[in-house]
C-alpha cells in the first residue's frame, strides 16, 4: 500500500530525513520509535502533505500512485489520515460540525452520498459510544481548551468516523491515562482489518501492548536504523536507545 | 433569505451574481443637483409643503458643508452634480396590486432570489421592494395592517401617514447632522417606514430589499421606524446592485425609535457590488444610521454584514435616553481585494444603567482595509452605565490591513467601559489541519472565518442566518491558495 524508497527530507534547508526506505502492506500495523528530534514527525507530515516540508530525493508510492503529487486534501480523501502530536484549535468552529464536513468531503470523493445532520449524528453517537468520549465535549470548538488527553481522543474519533485507508498516528499515546490508552487502542484496532494499514508512532512500548505491531522500526537521525518484531519495542524500553549503540539525536546534533 | 440562498449555490469562482442589469425603462430627474431637482422629487411624490420645505433646508445646509475626511478610505473625488438623483421604473403609478406590476420588474426580484407574489413568499416574512428610488411592491401589508402594523414605503407613509412622519422625520438624525445624511434629507426618494402599536409583537420579520438598477443613479433612501410602549418589530434589509464600471453613489438614512420597554431588531445583509478584482467599480455605501432608545427600558439591536460596496462607511449607533435601556451592535465587516470599510458604531449613554454590547468582527483579504471605529460615550447622566466592547480583526494574507479606532469618553464616574481587541491571522497550522481531514483549501478558509464569526452571525434571524455565512465565504472566495 506504502511505498518509500530513499527518501530524502529537507525543511528550512535543513535535511531531516535522510534516506528512508519503508514498505506499509495493506492489513499490517508498524510502529516507528526513535529519539527526539529523529525526524518522526518529520515523516508523518511529509506523507500528510504538510507545506514546507519537501522531498529532495525519492519517492513515495501510495497504491502505486505518486502520493507526493497530490495535495493535502486529495490524500486524505485518497485515506491518508494523520493524528497530530499537537492537534491545533480552531476557535468558534465546532467539533462536531467540523467533522460532518470531513467527513461529507471524503464520502463525497468517494460517490457516496452525502449524510444528513441526523444520520452524521447516529454515527456519530455510535462511535462515541466506542470510544468513551462525551458528546458535551464535541459540542465545544474544535480542540479549544481540550486537555491533552482529550485532544488525542478526539484524533481517533476523528480517525474512527474518517474509516481511513493508511492511518498515521504521531504519538497518540503520549499524555494519555491508563483507561485513555486502551480506549484509545480500542479504536485502533476495530480501525485494524485486511484493507487497511496504521503507522504508529511512538515512545512507549505500553501502547504496543494493546495495539501489537506486525513490525518496529527505529529512526534515529533521519535514518531507520533497526528493524524488528514486537519484542525490538520491549528491548528499547528496557535498555533504551543507548543500548541500540544510539546516541540521543539532539545530543547528536 | 430565499435571495441570498438561492444565489449563493449556483455562484462560483468569487463572481458576482446579481450583477445584472434589468431592461426597465426609467423616468429620471435632471442629471446634477439644485433646487429644482429638489423640487422635482416632490413633486413627483406629491408631497406636502412642510416636507418640501424640509427637504429645501437640507439642500441649503449641504451646500455649506465639507464632505467628511477623518474616515480611513481612499476615493476620487465625488462630481455631486454628475449624479442622477432620481431614476424611477416608468409603469406610471405605483401598482395598486402585485399583478399590476411591470412583469419585467417581477423576474427581475425573483432573478433575485425573491418572488414578490405574495403566495410564494417566504412565509413569515414580508417584504417591501424598492427598485432605484421607489418602492415597487409591499407584500403581507393587508395582513399586518389589521395586527395595527404599517409597513409600507416612504412615500405612501407621507401620503396616508403625515402626522406620524412629521413627527419623526429628522428626529433621530437631524437634516443638518452630516455631510451624507443631509445630502439624503434633501433629495431622498423612497425606503420604507414602519410603525407598531402599543403592546404587540409583530409576527412577522419585516424585510426591505434594495436594487441600484439605473446607470450613474444615487440611491437615498430613508427608513424609519418606530416601535410604540411594549412593542417589538425584528427587521432585515438586503442590497444588491448591478456590475458596472462607474461608481455609485448610496447615501441612505435610518431612524429608529423604541418607546418604554420596546425593542426593534434591525438586522443589515449588505451585498452591493463590490468592483471587480481590480477595484474598479462598485458601490459607495455612505449611510447613516441611528437608533434612539427614549424609553425606559427599551432596546435596539443593530446586526450587520456587511459583504459588499467598494467602499462602506457607516456607523449604526444607539442614543441610550431612556434609563436602563439598551444598545447593541452586532457586526460582520469582510473586504477583499480593493474593498475598504470603516465602520463601527457610536453609543451614547444618557439615561442611568444603561447598557451597550458592541461585537465587531472584521476580515480582510487581498488589498482591503478595514477599520473599526467606534464611540463610547458615558454622559455626566448616565449612572451606573455599562458597556462592553469586542473587536476582533482577522487577516487572510500580508497586504491586506485591519484598524481599530475606539474612542472612550467618560464623564460618569459610576459608568464601566470595557474594551478588547485582537488581531488574528488564519495560521498555517489550522488551515494544513482541515485539508488533512479533507477539507479543500477554501472550505477550510471559510469553516475559520465562520467560526471567528459565529458570534455575531447567530444574532441574525435563523432564516438569514446560514445564507449570512455563506455570503461571507463568497466574498472571499480566491482570497486563498
Ligand atoms: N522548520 C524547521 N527548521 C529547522 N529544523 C526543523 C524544522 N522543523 C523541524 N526541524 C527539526 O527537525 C528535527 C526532526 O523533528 P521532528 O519533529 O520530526 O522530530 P520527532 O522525531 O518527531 O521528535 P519528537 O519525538 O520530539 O516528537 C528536529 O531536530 C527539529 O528541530
Ligand atoms: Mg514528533
Amino acid at each position: 500500500m506504502l511505498k518509500i524508497r530513499n527518501l530524502h527530507v529537507a525543511v528550512d534547508g535543513k535535511e531531516i530525513l535522510r534516506g528512508i526506505t519503508l514498505d506499509v502492506n495493506a492489513g499490517e500495523v508498524h510502529a516507528i520509535m526513535g529519539p527526539n528530534g529523529s525526524g518522526k514527525s518529520t515523516l508523518a507530515y511529509l506523507l500528510a502533505g504538510r507545506e514546507g516540508y519537501a522531498a529532495t530525493e525519492g519517492e513515495i508510492l501510495y497504491d502505486g500512485r505518486d502520493l507526493l503529487a497530490l495535495e493535502p486534501e486529495e490524500r486524505a480523501r485518497e485515506g491518508v489520515f494523520l493524528g497530530f502530536q499537537y492537534p491545533v484549535e480552531i476557535p468558534g468552529v465546532g467539533s462536531m460540525n467540523f467533522l460532518k464536513s470531513a467527513v461529507n468531503a471524503v464520502r463525497k470523493h468517494r460517490g457516496q452520498p452525502e449524510l444528513d445532520a441526523m444520520d452524521f449524528l447516529k454515527l456519530a453517537r455510535q462511535t462515541m459510544k466506542l470510544l468513551e468520549i462525551d458528546e458535551a465535549l464535541l459540542s465545544r470548538p474544535l480542540n479549544v481548551g481540550f486537555s491533552g488527553g482529550e485532544k488525542k481522543r478526539n484524533e481517533v474519533f476523528q480517525m474512527a468516523m474518517l474509516e481511513p485507508r493508511l492511518a498515521i498516528l504521531d504519538e497518540t499515546d503520549s499524555g494519555l491515562d491508563v483507561d485513555a490508552l486502551k480506549v484509545v487502542a480500542k479504536g485502533i484496532n476495530a480501525l485494524r482489518g485486511e484493507t487497511r494499514a496504521i503507522v504508529l508512532i511512538t515512545h512507549y512500548q505500553r501502547l504496543l501492548n494493546y495495539v501489537v505491531p506486525d513490525q518496529v522500526h527505529v529512526l534515529a537521525d533521519g535514518r531507520f536504523v533497526k528493524s524488528g518484531g514486537k519484542e525490538l519495542a520491549l528491548e528499547i524500553e528496557d535498555q533504551g536507545y543507548a543500548a541500540l549503540g544510539l546516541r540521543d539525536n539532539s545530543a547528536a546534533a | 433569505m430565499v435571495a441570498i440562498a438561492e444565489s449563493v449555490t449556483s455562484l462560483t469562482e468569487g463572481e458576482y451574481k446579481y450583477g445584472f442589469v434589468s431592461n426597465v425603462e426609467s423616468d429620471i430627474a435632471a442629471c446634477g443637483l439644485s433646487e429644482d431637482t429638489v423640487r422635482f422629487i416632490s413633486a413627483k411624490k406629491d408631497e406636502p409643503e412642510w416636507l418640501l420645505a424640509w427637504r429645501l433646508k437640507a439642500l441649503r445646509a449641504w451646500t455649506t458643508m465639507k464632505e467628511p475626511s477623518w474616515a480611513r478610505v481612499d476615493y476620487s473625488p465625488i462630481d455631486y452634480q454628475d449624479v442622477y438623483y432620481y431614476a424611477a421604473p416608468k409603469s406610471g403609478d405605483r401598482p395598486k396590486s402585485l399583478d399590476e406590476i411591470d412583469p419585467e420588474l417581477l423576474r427581475t426580484y425573483e432573478k433575485l432570489g425573491i418572488p414578490l407574489k405574495e403566495q410564494e413568499v417566504l412565509a413569515g416574512v414580508a417584504v417591501d421592494a424598492v427598485f432605484d428610488s421607489v418602492s415597487v411592491a409591499t407584500t403581507f401589508k393587508d395582513k399586518l395592517a389589521e395586527l395595527g402594523v404599517i409597513f409600507c414605503s416612504f412615500s405612501e407613509a407621507v401620503r396616508e401617514h403625515p402626522e406620524l412622519v412629521r413627527r419623526y422625520l429628522g428626529s433621530v438624525v437631524p437634516y443638518t447632522d452630516n455631510f451624507f445624511a443631509t445630502l439624503n434629507s434633501a433629495v431622498f426618494s423612497d425606503g420604507s417606514f414602519v410603525y407598531v402599536p402599543k403592546g404587540l409583537r409583530c409576527p412577522m420579520e419585516l424585510s426591505t430589499y434594495f436594487r441600484i438598477n439605473a446607470e450613474n443613479t444615487g440611491q437615498f433612501e430613508r427608513t424609519l421606524i418606530i416601535a410604540d410602549e411594549g412593542s417589538y418589530v425584528s427587521y432585515l434589509e438586503g442590497c444588491t446592485a448591478p456590475m458596472r464600471d462607474e461608481n455609485q453613489l448610496h447615501a441612505a438614512v435610518v431612524e429608529l425609535i423604541t418607546h418604554d420597554d420596546a425593542q426593534i431588531k434591525y438586522s443589515t445583509v449588505q451585498n452591493w457590488y463590490p468592483g471587480d478584482k481590480n477595484g474598479k467599480g462598485g458601490i459607495y455605501n455612505f449611510v447613516t444610521k441611528r437608533g434612539i432608545c427614549r424609553g425606559r427600558n427599551s432596546k435596539i439591536s443593530w446586526t450587520q454584514v456587511e459583504t459588499g460596496s467598494a467602499i462602506t462607511w457607516k456607523y449604526p449607533s444607539c442614543i441610550l435616553k431612556g434609563d436602563y435601556s439598551v444598545g447593541e451592535f452586532y457586526s460582520v465587516a469582510v473586504t477583499n481585494n480593493y474593498q475598504q470599510a470603516d465602520t463601527g458604531t457610536k453609543m451614547i449613554h444618557i439615561g442611568k444603567h444603561t447598557r451597550s454590547t458592541i461585537v465587531s468582527k472584521g476580515i480582510s483579504a487581498g488589498h482591503a482595509q478595514n477599520t473599526y471605529r467606534g464611540l463610547v460615550r458615558m454622559t455626566p447622566s448616565a449612572e451606573g452605565a455599562r458597556n462592553h466592547t469586542q473587536c476582533d480583526a482577522l487577516l487572510l494574507g500580508d497586504r491586506c490591513g485591519a484598524h481599530t479606532v475606539p474612542y472612550i469618553e467618560v464623564k460618569n464616574n459610576t459608568a464601566r467601559v470595557e474594551h478588547e481587541a485582537t488581531t488574528s491571522k488564519i495560521s498555517d497550522d489550522q488551515l494544513f489541519y482541515c485539508r488533512q481531514r479533507g477539507l479543500s483549501a477554501e472550505d477550510s478558509v471559510n469553516l475559520i472565518v465562520n467560526g471567528f464569526c459565529k458570534q455575531v452571525l447567530q444574532n441574525l434571524p435563523m432564516e438569514f442566518a446560514v445564507e449570512a455565512q455563506k455570503l461571507v465565504g463568497i466574498s472571499l472566495e480566491g482570497s486563498v491558495g
